[in-house]
């Protein structure tokens, strides 16, 4: 298991665009993936999921999945601006 | 002969004809009553397969649709079809379609739990939950068998009507094949009357009996006179149609600057009320502000907002039209429109009470921080003389000490003519000041004793009153005699053909709601200064409403 802690980067939080560019990213892995926040767990190909994080701006949240590849690309997807 | 049945009468909150077969957005179904059926077990694969199939009709529609969009719709349902597809979303509701459910009461469990996520988290998570709502519906409908919910993606042209839009319905309405819009419901600021005014679709907001009209009737709708008809002749409403579009397109075009036939200039003006109404404002070919009203920061503010912040604000306006010019009219409140940090009186009749300069009997302050603040602003923005007018004034002590106000600040001070006192006066009040500016719906309301608020008397506060008509006149002669410029700033201005008889009687600036400003400056252009000064005698020469309009109509178009 690879686990990695990455800050939120996107101002509007992981919130629709965000979410959905991540969930589509984490799709495209046959290993699950999952963002934690505040114990709270999500799977990332769900954009519905990751929203129900509420994490917002500046947020830490940790990535985990048994497919290391997996966790670097999403974590730093989290890390980016994807709002922009 | 025509049959052009009127079917219903509501509000034109777009003006325009359109004529094409009416067709109803379709309502959401009937979610199911009671969750608990339960499904035999050896049923619920079969059922998830039901519930899966749905889904993909669900997506594969939207995504045609965004295909078949561009732009901002194109993104808006890309990503409603990924929502409907989410892999979260399915998870949960497969996993209640396996533990009994039916597939229609899955897809209401799961999707209920997670809007009730979204609403607890607020603010933009909130606005998803209008987005679940409507993929369930439509998850439903595709599960019952029932049309798609919400608007129609029409092949041809249609008149849609509905009981009222929602945003999520109108991301994608296209005014290509949307000829017009009519909606039972809502009222001339509802969202269904925003959207149609930026998509510039003919539009009739409350029409009541709309619900009369069934889908694929020909219906004529007139979102100026706000009828929809039903019965019209089909080649004469296509004739109508096509000479309205041409019309609609020239005002589409029409860039200013404001003048008659004959190159008489007339200034076309924009109301605002803040700064980023003054830059919307600016996107038309308006030639400055001839009105900003200065209430809204007021309106909100728990305390008087300081010099400096007025200052930004009045500057915000002033940078929105760089080197043209903006009148900047001072705080027109009263107990009708109370200022939070304003000591308002109980008035039986807050229209004829301690409104607009009065409010200076109780704190003469406020508006000597205003001046103050316009000061400030104008020389920021590097504006010399900026041009700063009282609201209700009715006597020369108070046009002189508001001058005097000015002046001391190098301001240059103008009037309202709201009340008729300053009309019937006018010389010795414009001896007073700069320029004037007549607000069109108070002086009707003072001039025909009539509450502009009260819609039976509709027929009182019409600005076309003969007796309103003669003291815009005095007013207008006095700026001639002056060579002071005397304008208008209400309702009357967006009129295309009451502003012709202003012209007429000699008025020099007109000032409207920005979206009026293009229908005005073109009905301008077709018509003599000459023909204005006419129409306008003989206008003065009515003596009802009715027939001043009919007079006007008559000799100018």
């Amino acid at each position: 298991m690879t686990t990695q802690t990455v800050v939120v980067g996107s101002p509007v939080g992981l919130h629709a665009r965000p979410a959905a560019l991540i969930a589509k990213a984490a799709g495209a892995y046959d290993e699950e993936i999952l963002l934690v926040l505040d114990g709270e767990e999500a799977d990332a190909a769900s954009s519905l999921m990751i929203m129900t994080l509420g994490a917002d701006f500046g947020a830490s949240v940790t990535v985990e999945s048994e497919n290391a590849d997996a966790v670097a690309e999403i974590a730093s997807l989290i890390a980016k601006d994807l709002d922009a | 002969m025509i049959d052009n049945a009127i079917a219903t009468t509501g509000t034109g909150v777009v003006a325009g004809l359109g004529y094409a077969p009416a067709l109803w957005v379709k309502p959401a179904p009937i979610l199911p009553h009671s969750t608990d059926a339960v499904v035999a077990e050896e049923a619920r694969e079969a059922e998830i397969a039901r519930w899966k199939a749905a889904v993909e009709t669900v997506a594969a529609r939207l995504a045609a649709r965004a295909a078949a969009a561009t732009g901002a719709a194109a993104e808006v349902l890309e990503a409603t079809a990924a929502l409907a597809a989410d892999k979260g979303l399915q998870r949960t509701t497969v996993k209640l379609i396996a533990a009994g459910s039916t597939a229609e009461a899955g897809t209401v469990t799961a999707i209920a739990a997670f809007i009730a996520k979204f609403e607890k988290l607020g603010g933009l998570m909130a606005e998803r939950a209008t987005d679940l709502g409507d993929i369930r519906n439509r998850v439903i409908s595709a599960l019952l068998g029932l049309p798609e919910p919400g608007v129609p993606t029409p092949l041809t042209p249609i008149i849609l009507l509905a009981e009222d839009l929602a945003p999520a319905d109108t991301a994608t309405l296209d005014p290509a094949l949307i000829h017009g819009i009519a909606t039972r419901l809502g009222g001339p600021t509802s969202h269904t009357a925003i959207i149609a005014r930026q998509l510039g679709i003919p539009c009739v907001v409350a029409a009541a009996d709309l619900a009369d009209i069934p889908d694929g009737t020909l219906v004529l709708i007139d979102g100026a006179a706000g009828t929809v008809a039903v019965g019209a002749d089909p080649a004469e409403a296509e004739a109508k149609v096509l000479t309205d579009a041409a019309r609609r397109k020239a005002v589409q075009s029409w860039q200013g600057p404001g003048r008659t036939k004959d190159g008489t200039a007339v200034e076309i003006l924009a109301n605002v009320q803040d700064g980023a109404g003054a830059r919307a404002a600016a996107q038309f070919p308006a030639q400055g502000v001839g009105l900003f009203r200065t209430e809204l920061c007021f309106l909100s503010a728990q305390h008087e907002p300081s010099v400096a912040e007025q200052a930004s604000i009045y500057g915000e306006v002033l940078a929105a039209f760089p080197g043209q010019k903006v009148v900047i009219r001072t705080l027109d409140a009263g107990s009708d429109k109370p200022v939070p940090f304003v000591a308002h009186p109980d008035e039986e009749n807050p229209a004829l009470g301690v409104r607009g300069i009065r409010l200076g009997n109780a704190d003469q302050g406020l508006l000597e921080r205003q001046l103050d603040a316009v000061a400030l602003a104008a020389e920021q923005q590097g504006v010399t003389a900026a041009k700063v007018m009282a609201p209700m004034v009715a006597t020369i002590d108070e046009a002189r000490n508001f001058a005097a106000a000015c002046r001391s600040r190098k301001l240059s001070p103008g009037l309202m003519v709201e009340v008729p006192s300053v009309a019937l006066l006018a010389d010795a009040f414009l001896a007073e000041v700069d320029f004037m500016s007549i607000g069109t719906n108070d002086l009707t309301q003072y001039t025909m004793a009539a509450d502009r608020m009260a819609p039976s008397l509709a027929a009182l506060t019409d600005p076309w009153q003969p007796a309103v008509l003669h003291l815009i006149r005095l007013a207008a002669m006095a700026g001639a005699s002056a060579q002071k410029p005397v304008g208008v700033c209400g309702e009357a201005a967006a009129d295309p053909l009451l502003a012709c008889i202003l012209v007429g009687l000699g008025l020099t600036s007109l000032s409207m709601a920005p979206n009026a400003v293009a229908a005005v400056g073109l009905q301008l252009e077709s018509v003599t200064l000459e023909q204005c000064q006419r129409a306008a005698v003989a206008v003065l020469r009515c003596t009802t409403a009715r027939a001043a309009r009919a007079t006007a109509r008559e000799l100018l178009s």
